[in-house]
C-alpha cells in the first residue's frame, strides 16, 4: 500500500489543485489496474460497504493498548476522526506487510460474514504490520468512507486530464452500479461498459445560488421560472421495462419510492426525467418533515407508505428512446416532456409549472408567494440551456426566500473533526422556555477561523465540565441562527425542528435575555 | 511541608522567599528558560542558567539585572539550596531544584527527553514535589526519533528542490529555528527571518556553532531566496510579508502537527511533528522517575494529565498558570 500511502500523504499535504493532480497522475502511470479501479471506487464510486463496525475497532484497541475508555474519548475529541485517533494510539509496528491496495481491499472484502472474533484477529495483524500513516489509512478503509484531500469531482478531473477524455464523460462512464472486479480500468473510463448497463443515470445538473437579479434576468422572456420544490432530487430512468430512481447523492433509491415504480411502469416508452420527489397528499406539498420521516426508515412499511403519500414534480427529460437530450436547449427538452407527459392518462405527477412573469417585481413576488405552498424559492432557467453536468454558472440559478432566523444562546459546544479538530466548531443553541433554556438547533459552519479560535477560548474558560467530547458551557455568548425552513418534531425537546440550521452571526451586542422564545419561534411554523 | 505555593503572582517558594518564572512582577524570580510566557519583564533581580543570560538581555534589555549559574552548581537563597539542572527543552534551559530541612522540590519548566543536538540534555532529577507541563499531555502525542525528524525536513527540502520550490519553514524563533537550521544548513543557503536571526547572536556569543544564514530582506532581496531555505516565526504565517515569497511550499514544525486536522486547519504544504516538549511516554516517565509524591500540573493538557497521573497512584492536581503562550502560538495565531 506503499505507493497509495504515498498519493493520500501527498494529495492531503497541499491544497493546490495542480499539486493533487500532479499526484494523481503519477499514481495512475505506475499503479496496476486493480488499484487504479480501487482509486476510482473509494473517490469516486460507491464505497464498500462498512464490514468491521467502530464498536470492534474500538475493541481492537483496547485489548493491544488497554487504554481506558475515557482516555481514549479525550483523544478522539482532539483528534476528530476515529481511524487517526487509534493509529495514533497504537505501538509502532514490529514488521512490514506488503500488500499493495488491492490486495488488502480484497483481505478486507473477504471478512464479510465473518466472526468477531475472526476479524479481530484481521485488524490486529494488520495494525502490527503498518507504519502510521498505511494503518490510518487501513483504518480508513475498513470504515467505508473514505474522503482524503481530494473530492470526488476532482478525482474525476484528474482522471479525464490524465487520459485526455472529457471529464463529463468519465463521470457518465463510471456512474451506476459496476462490478469492479470483472472490470478493466481504461476500458471502463473509456465508456466501454456504460451501454450495457439499464441503471447508469446521467450526472445531475446543479443551479448556483443566483447573485444579481437585475444582471441576470435581463430579457425575462429568455427565462423559465419555477417554484423550487423541497424534496429530493430524483432522476426516473425507464428502460427496457425497468425502472431506476437514483438520488442526487447518486445513490439507487428505487426501493423507498415503490409508489413512483408503479407509476413510471404505466407509462409508455423508454426514458430519463429529473424531477422532485415530494410529500404530498390532499393536493398539497408537506413540509420537508414528513418525507424526512419516511426516509429515515430501514425498512419501509405499508403503514408509512400510506400516511406520507409522495408524487413527483418533474421537470426535465435528459433522455428518450436510447436518445441522449441534453445537448438540447430547455425549451426542446420541456416541450418533449410535456408531450410525453400528456400521453400518459391521469397520471399521478405532476409537471412543475412554469411561472408567468414578465417583469423582475413580478418575479419577486412569485418568490415572496413561494414559501406558503412549501417551496424554497424559484428556480431560474435559461431557455435555450443545455443539461449541464454538475455545478455551472450562468444557465441554472436558484433564488430562494430569505431564510428565517433567531437569536439562539450557545449551550454545548464540542470539538470538530478533520480540519476544525481541537478547536470547538460544533454547537448546540437554545431559546427561551419560560425561566428554561430549551435546546433548539444544532450548527456546524457559519464562522470565521477567527471566531472559531475564540469561541473556543471562552468555551475552554467557562466549561462546566472538563472532561468528554461535549462541554456544557456557561449561555452568554448570542448568535443569530438562520434557517429554511421549521416544522414540528417528536425527537426534539423543544417540539421543533429546524431545517438546515446555520449561524449566520455573532450577536455580540445581545445578551442571554435577548433571546427568542419558543412559543414566538412556534408561529413561524406553517 | 509543601515547599512550593501557588500565588498570583507566579510559583513561590516559600522558605526561599522567591519566585520561579513569575508573570507579575517581583523581586526575586528564577527563571527556567528564556521563553516569552516563562522569563518576563519587570523582575528586580533575575537568576537563570549562564545560556539563557544573553536571550534575557536581547529578549528584556540590556538594563535588568540578572545573574548566571551552571548547571548542577549549588547556592543557598535564604537557607534553601538551590540548584539548576538541564531541561533538555532549549538552549539553558533548567529544572529548578530547590532543598529545606531533606524536602525537595522541582519545577522543571518545558522539558523534554529527545536529545535535539543543540540543548544539554534533560537530567531526570529525584524529587518529593515536582512541577512538570502537560502541554503533550495525551496519548496520541508520540515523537519519532530526532533522526527521522530530521531526515523528514531533509527530504521535504530536497523534493521541493527538484520541483523547483521555496521550503519555507514555521519554527519558534527561540528553539525550533535553530534545530532547522542545523538539520538542513546543508542542504542550501538558509534565509532566516530578523527575530531568529537576532536569536542566533546569542548562540553565538555562546560560542554554539549554528549553520551559515542570511538574513531575510524583505524590502529589497525576496526574489533571490527562490527555490532557497527559509525559516520565518509563526507569528509570520497568513501575513501579506510571506505570500511575497516566490515558489512558496511551506511546512509547519510543531507537536501540533503530529494531527492531520491541525496541519490542515493552518492549510500548511506540509507538517512536521518536531516538538521541544516532552511527548506523553517521556511526561509519565519522566513523573514516575522523580519519584515524586506530589505532582502538580501545569500548562497543556491540564484535566487530562492530572487525571491519568492519579490513576498512576500518584497524587497529583491542576494548577493554573500563565505558560503555555508559545507551542499555542504556531497553530493559533
Amino acid at each position: 500500500m506503499k505507493e497509495f500511502a504515498v498519493l493520500i500523504n501527498q494529495l492531503d499535504s497541499t491544497n493546490k489543485t495542480n499539486q493533487k493532480l500532479e499526484a494523481i497522475s503519477l499514481f495512475l502511470k505506475t499503479a496496476e489496474n486493480a488499484d487504479k479501479l480501487w482509486l476510482l471506487n473509494l473517490f469516486a464510486g460507491k464505497r464498500p460497504r462498512r464490514i468491521v463496525g467502530t464498536k470492534l475497532l474500538r475493541e481492537c484497541l483496547i485489548y493491544k493498548t488497554g487504554i481506558s475508555d475515557w482516555l481514549f474519548q479525550e483523544s478522539y475529541a482532539s483528534v476528530g476522526d476515529l481511524a487517526e485517533t487509534i493509529s495514533l494510539l497504537l505501538p509502532q509496528p514490529s514488521t512490514y506487510l506488503d500488500f499493495s491496495l488491492s490486495e488488502w481491499m480484497e483481505k478486507i472484502q473477504e471478512l464479510s460474514g465473518k466472526s468477531d472474533e475472526e476479524k479481530k484477529e484481521f485488524v490486529l495483524w494488520a495494525w502490527d504490520g503498518l507504519p502510521h500513516l498505511e494503518r490510518f489509512i487501513f483504518n480508513k478503509l475498513l470504515g467505508g468512507s473514505f474522503r482524503i484531500g481530494v473530492s470526488s469531482k476532482g478525482m474525476i478531473n484528474a482522471i479525464a486530464k490524465e487520459y485526455n477524455l472529457d471529464a463529463n464523460a468519465v463521470a457518465h462512464s463510471i456512474m451506476g452500479k459496476w462490478d469492479f472486479e470483472e472490470l478493466d480500468f481504461d476500458t471502463l473510463i473509456q465508456g466501454g461498459y456504460s451501454d450495457s448497463n439499464l441503471s447508469k443515470p446521467y450526472p445531475f445538473c446543479l443551479a448556483y445560488p443566483l447573485e444579481n437579479l437585475e444582471s441576470t434576468i435581463l430579457q425575462p422572456e429568455e427565462w423559465f421560472a419555477e417554484n423550487k420544490w423541497d424534496g429530493i432530487r430524483g432522476q426516473i430512468i425507464k428502460r427496457k421495462g425497468e425502472v431506476f430512481i437514483w438520488s442526487r447523492g447518486e445513490e439507487l433509491v428505487t426501493d423507498q419510492f415503490p409508489e413512483i415504480v408503479e407509476e413510471v411502469l404505466k407509462w409508455e416508452d423508454d426514458f430519463v426525467l429529473d424531477g422532485e420527489i415530494i410529500a404530498f397528499a390532499e393536493e398539497q406539498v408537506l413540509n420537508f418533515t414528513f418525507l424526512q420521516k419516511r426516509l429515515n426508515r430501514k425498512k419501509l412499511t405499508e403503514k408509512f407508505i400510506k400516511e406520507i403519500p409522495v408524487s413527483m414534480y418533474l421537470y426535465d427529460i435528459l433522455e428518450y428512446k436510447d436518445v441522449d437530450y441534453r445537448q438540447f436547449p430547455m425549451v426542446e427538452r420541456r416541450k418533449l416532456l410535456r408531450n410525453l407527459y400528456e400521453k400518459q392518462k391521469d397520471s399521478a405527477f405532476m409537471l412543475s409549472p412554469l411561472l408567468e412573469f414578465s417583469s423582475l417585481e413580478e418575479l419577486g413576488d412569485l418568490r415572496e408567494a413561494s414559501r406558503d405552498m412549501n417551496s424554497e424559492g424559484l428556480m431560474l432557467k435559461a431557455k435555450n440551456s443545455i443539461y449541464h453536468t454538475g455545478r455551472k454558472k450562468g444557465d441554472w440559478w436558484k433564488w430562494k426566500v430569505d431564510l428565517l432566523t433567531i437569536d439562539a444562546v450557545l449551550i454545548y459546544a464540542q470539538k470538530g473533526a478533520g480540519r476544525r479538530s481541537g478547536y470547538y466548531t460544533d454547537y448546540t443553541f437554545a431559546v427561551r422556555d419560560g425561566d428554561n433554556l430549551v435546546s433548539i438547533a444544532k450548527a456546524y459552519s457559519g464562522l470565521t477561523d477567527k471566531e472559531i479560535q475564540e469561541v473556543s477560548r471562552f468555551v475552554n474558560k467557562h466549561a462546566i465540565e472538563k472532561f468528554g467530547p461535549v462541554r456544557t458551557v456557561k449561555p452568554e455568548l448570542v448568535f443569530e441562527i438562520a434557517f429554511e425552513g421549521i416544522g414540528w418534531s417528536s425527537r426534539h425537546k423543544s417540539g421543533v425542528a429546524l431545517r438546515f440550521p446555520r449561524i449566520l452571526r455573532w450577536r455580540k451586542d445581545k445578551t442571554v435575555t435577548d433571546i427568542d422564545e419558543l412559543e414566538e419561534v412556534k408561529k413561524m411554523i406553517k | 511541608m509543601s515547599l512550593l505555593e501557588f500565588r498570583k503572582e507566579g510559583i513561590y517558594c516559600i522558605p526561599g522567599g522567591f519566585y520561579i518564572d513569575p508573570w507579575l512582577p517581583v523581586d526575586q524570580a528564577l527563571i527556567t528558560h528564556g521563553h516569552a510566557d516563562h522569563a518576563r519583564a519587570g523582575m528586580k533581580r533575575y537568576l537563570c542558567h549562564h545560556f539563557t543570560v544573553p536571550i534575557l538581555k536581547i529578549r528584556l534589555g540590556d538594563e535588568i539585572q540578572v545573574q548566571g549559574i551552571t548547571y548542577q552548581e549549588r547556592i543557598t537563597i535564604n537557607g534553601v539550596e538551590v540548584s539548576f539542572h538541564p531541561a533538555g527543552h532549549i538552549i539553558g534551559s533548567a529544572q529548578i531544584r530547590m532543598q529545606y530541612k531533606g524536602r525537595v522540590a522541582v519545577v522543571s519548566g518545558d522539558y523534554k527527553l529527545q536529545n535535539d543536538g543543540i540543548s544539554t540534555p534533560f537530567e531526570l532529577v529525584p524529587c518529593h514535589e515536582f512541577v512538570t507541563e502537560s502541554t503533550f499531555g495525551l496519548p496520541i502525542y508520540n515523537w519519532d526519533s530526532v533522526d527521522e525528524q530530521n531526515k523528514g525536513l531533509q527530504n521535504w527540502v530536497q523534493q521541493n528542490q527538484q520541483m523547483g520550490k521555496t521550503s519555507v519553514f514555521v519554527g519558534y524563533s527561540l528553539g525550533k529555528a535553530q534545530r532547522i537550521l542545523k538539520a538542513v544548513g546543508q542542504l542550501g543557503p538558509i534565509y532566516v527571518h530578523r527575530s531568529i536571526a537576532r536569536l542566533n547572536q546569542a548562540f553565538e556569543e555562546l560560542d554554539i556553532p549554528l549553520p551559515p544564514y542570511h538574513i531575510l530582506d524583505f524590502e529589497e532581496g525576496i526574489k533571490q531566496v527562490n527555490q532557497q531555505i527559509v525559516i520565518v516565526p509563526p507569528s509570520l504565517v497568513g501575513t501579506n510579508i510571506i505570500r511575497k515569497i516566490p515558489n512558496m511550499a511551506y511546512g509547519i514544525c510543531s507537536g501540533w502537527m503530529a494531527v492531520r486536522g491541525a496541519r490542515r486547519w493552518r492549510s500548511a504544504d506540509a507538517g512536521f511533528a518536531i516538538s521541544d516538549h516532552a511527548d506523553w511516554n517521556d511526561l509519565i516517565e519522566v513523573v514516575k522517575g522523580t519519584g515524586a509524591e506530589q505532582v502538580y500540573v501545569t500548562h497543556g493538557q491540564t484535566a487530562i494529565f492530572t487525571k491519568y497521573i492519579n490513576e498512576l497512584g500518584i497524587e497529583a492536581s491542576e494548577i493554573t498558570t500563565a505558560f503555555g503562550k508559545e507551542e499555542d502560538e504556531t497553530i493559533a495565531s
